[in-house]
């Protein structure tokens, strides 16, 4: 792992894993949809409409994985100043922003028929709300302050005290009473789903995470690229 | 109906399945395009100023 602190040799490895990355992604996601839509059966109480799950549930759980992600990296980056550690939490943001926003419009979409409301401010809804905007707020607080280790201070922090919203998002259909279905996977007595319509869904979180790893090589390829061209001009500056 | 036909009605919930699986698609493909175009441009800038410092 602390070969790859080097920007240079990470960028290496990056550039010969993005390609195959991005096809395994993009294959399983291919698979995951095909099984959810032809092969999976109808639920039996909510039928057709069950299929929103494949795209729903990985979404949800990629908003809180890559938060987690996001707040592990800002803590390395504290504690051992790792060069790369700054640049995978600034990289995966906007990514964590994307599954968060699709996790609450498919739901939005799965709740209509099923509760009758498009939305309900109970407590799964409200704090994944929040993990939204805890998301857009990282985003901006790196463009808004110039001094870029003043910056990466800044996302550091709000990063890692956000991430308290984790468990209370994973908990709350505990804690509270809401009309969100509680865990069906996730469980301590094991999965309560059949397995014809936990493979699909296995299959698309599998094909989100690597979709993830892919997303994230390229992003930190351009943070990393970004943060060579600024050298380069400081460079020319101080020269002329 | 025709098994399409039963197929895109989805049981009568064609008005949320399909935006619910065309919302996700759009938005993966628009973050992955985007993020790609971002590094060949950044990678292409940093390859032109790398050649002309060299020049120098």
């Amino acid at each position: 792992m602390l070969a790859y602190a080097n920007p240079q040799r990470f960028l290496r490895l990056a550039r010969t894993l993005t390609p195959w990355t991005l096809g395994a992604g993009v294959l399983l996601a291919a698979v995951g949809v095909f099984l959810g839509l032809f092969v999976a059966p109808p639920d039996y109480q909510q039928g057709e409409a069950a299929r929103i799950i494949y795209v729903h549930v990985p979404a949800a759980w990629m908003a809180l994985f890559v938060y987690v992600c996001m707040a592990i990296s800002s803590a390395v980056a504290f504690i051992w100043k790792h060069p790369l550690a700054d640049v995978a939490a600034k990289a995966s943001a906007p990514i964590g922003c994307v599954f968060t926003a699709l996790a609450l419009v498919t739901g939005m979409l799965w709740g209509q028929p099923m509760w009758g409301a498009w939305w309900v401010w109970d407590a799964r809804l409200t704090s994944v709300l929040i993990l939204f905007f805890l998301y857009l707020g990282y985003i901006v607080l790196w463009g808004a302050i110039e001094e870029p280790t003043r910056a990466a201070r800044a996302a550091r922090i709000l990063a890692l005290v956000g991430v308290v919203n984790v468990p209370i998002i994973h908990f709350s259909v505990e804690w509270w009473s809401t009309l969100h279905q509680g865990a069906t996977v996730f469980r301590t007595d094991g999965p309560s789903m059949s397995t014809s319509m936990l493979i699909p869904l296995l299959t698309m979180a599998l094909a989100y995470n690597v979709l993830y790893a892919a997303f994230l090589l390229i992003r930190m390829r351009t943070e990393i690229s970004e943060r060579r061209l600024r050298t380069i001009r400081l460079g020319l500056e101080a020269v002329s | 109906m025709s098994d399409w036909q039963a197929f895109l009605d989805m049981g009568g919930y064609a008005a949320y399945v399909w935006p619910a699986y065309g919302a996700s698609l759009a938005a993966l493909l628009a973050l992955g395009l985007l993020s790609w175009r971002q590094m060949k441009r950044v990678e292409r800038r940093v390859a032109l100023s790398e050649t002309s410092d060299r020049g120098k």
